[in-house]
């Protein structure tokens, strides 16, 4: 059967996804949130997954204001790296993993999350990115993806508590899935950070390391904070980590804390990075 | 009633800007393909022209003015495409909304960003929004 073998989260700045194609990863701005990742490289290296389920958000990429889902699953067999405004970047094509896909889908929905399902979808920086931060750059990815789209744009997101809830449907659904396989599932986006208005450049340290605390010992507790706390005090992108939550759904129960990073600035943001595994 | 409108340099990007906003954000969005980046570049006027967006939108955008922009309905990752078409980053239009020079900016964030300072509602126990 397919079993969740751990969880990883980490921010997707697409300013670190344009330093690693321009090879300016060593340069005295950059080295240090990319010495945060050597740990995971080794690690994923030894539990490379099948299958990344991964959540993250369009930055009106595929989805402009024409069509706006709340979740989206993509059910396709290939997403292309889109081309964001400055050509596409230099990464390989994202290979899909169709039958889990539609298996994850249709027990989901059964389960009471009404799923957008998405056959074509150019995937954004906030897909590529984590995948560039932890395999680096090969030729070709080296395990399948599922993205999985959370509307995080337009407010109101989903809450931190429904994210959590339906992280727990698609463990049930992975947990079904009739074919072994190692899966991970991860959730992007975070830490705290504001790119308008005003008050852009917001970082909220304490808010971010609470959170961390949190997803290890006591996610129940984060699924508790209302939307509105995240737009004040985690800034008003900041909203993007009950992203995070789905992933800790998904692992359920106690879990280890296998490597924590945290690194402040990636441009106008605070970076989070956790490997979790289940406990038991 | 909306409970966040206290929230200090913030626009909320909720159901009501995009409303609002739907035609300017559109307007962004086809700035992806490099030939309307051309065509923008060569005549900025003439091709906001075409599209259904207010004056005070059209002229916000040709002012790059982009605080005025958001109230105005524009969401930043829309937004992004106009700077994108000018070459200009994200931390470049991060200082420019805030009004301070991009090197005092990005000393800002090298120094661990803009701290997080309650506002009333903050201190005043929680947000009144549940779950």
């Amino acid at each position: 059967m397919a079993r969740v073998t751990a969880g990883i989260s980490c921010s997707h700045v697409p300013a670190i996804g344009a330093a690693m194609d321009l090879g300016k990863t060593k340069e005295p701005y950059w080295a240090p949130l990319f010495a945060g990742f050597d740990f995971t490289k080794q690690w994923i290296a030894r539990n490379t997954p099948d299958v990344v389920f991964l959540v993250y958000n369009d930055h009106a990429t595929a989805f402009s204001l024409d069509f706006i889902p709340t979740f989206a699953i993509g059910c396709a067999p290939e997403f292309a790296p889109a081309d964001e405004g400055w050509g596409a970047r230099p990464v390989p094509v994202v290979r899909g993993a169709p039958e889990l896909a539609a298996h994850i889908a249709e027990n989901v929905i059964q389960a009471d999350f009404d799923l957008t399902i998405v056959n074509k979808m150019d995937v954004d920086h906030g897909l590529t990115v984590p995948l560039s931060l932890m395999f680096g750059q090969p030729k070709s990815w080296p395990c399948l993806v599922i993205p999985f789209a959370v509307n995080v744009v337009q407010y109101p997101p989903p809450s931190g508590n429904r994210c959590y809830q339906l992280g727990k449907a698609i463990r049930q659904a992975i947990d079904g899935f009739d074919q072994d396989l190692n899966v991970q599932v991860w959730g992007t986006g975070g830490m705290s950070h504001q790119l308008q208005g005003p008050r852009a450049g917001l970082i909220n340290k304490e808010f971010d390391t609470k959170f961390m605390d949190g997803m290890v010992r006591d996610p129940e507790a984060l699924t508790r904070i209302p939307r509105e706390q995240y737009l004040r005090e985690a800034g008003s992108e900041g909203i993007e980590l009950v992203m995070w939550l789905i992933m800790r759904g998904a692992l359920e129960g106690p879990v280890r804390e296998v490597h924590r990073f945290y690194h402040v600035p990636a441009s106008n943001t605070a970076v989070g990075h956790l490997i979790l595994e289940p406990a038991a | 009633m909306k409970t966040y409108g206290d929230i200090p340099g913030t626009t909320v990007f909720d159901a009501e800007q995009s409303r609002k906003g739907y035609h300017l954000n559109m307007f962004c969005m086809s700035l992806m393909k490099a030939p309307n980046r051309e065509r923008f570049k060569a005549n900025e006027r003439a091709y906001l022209d075409e599209w259904p967006m207010t004056e005070e939108q059209k002229l916000a955008v040709l002012a790059r003015d982009y605080n005025g922009m958001l109230v105005l309905g524009g969401n930043v990752y829309f937004l992004a495409k106009i700077f994108a078409t000018d070459g200009k980053s994200f931390q470049y239009a991060a200082a420019l909304m805030t009004g301070m020079s991009q090197e005092d900016y990005a000393r800002m964030m090298l120094s661990g960003g803009r701290p997080y300072e309650p506002c009333e509602a903050d201190k005043h126990g929680k947000p009144k929004e549940g779950v």
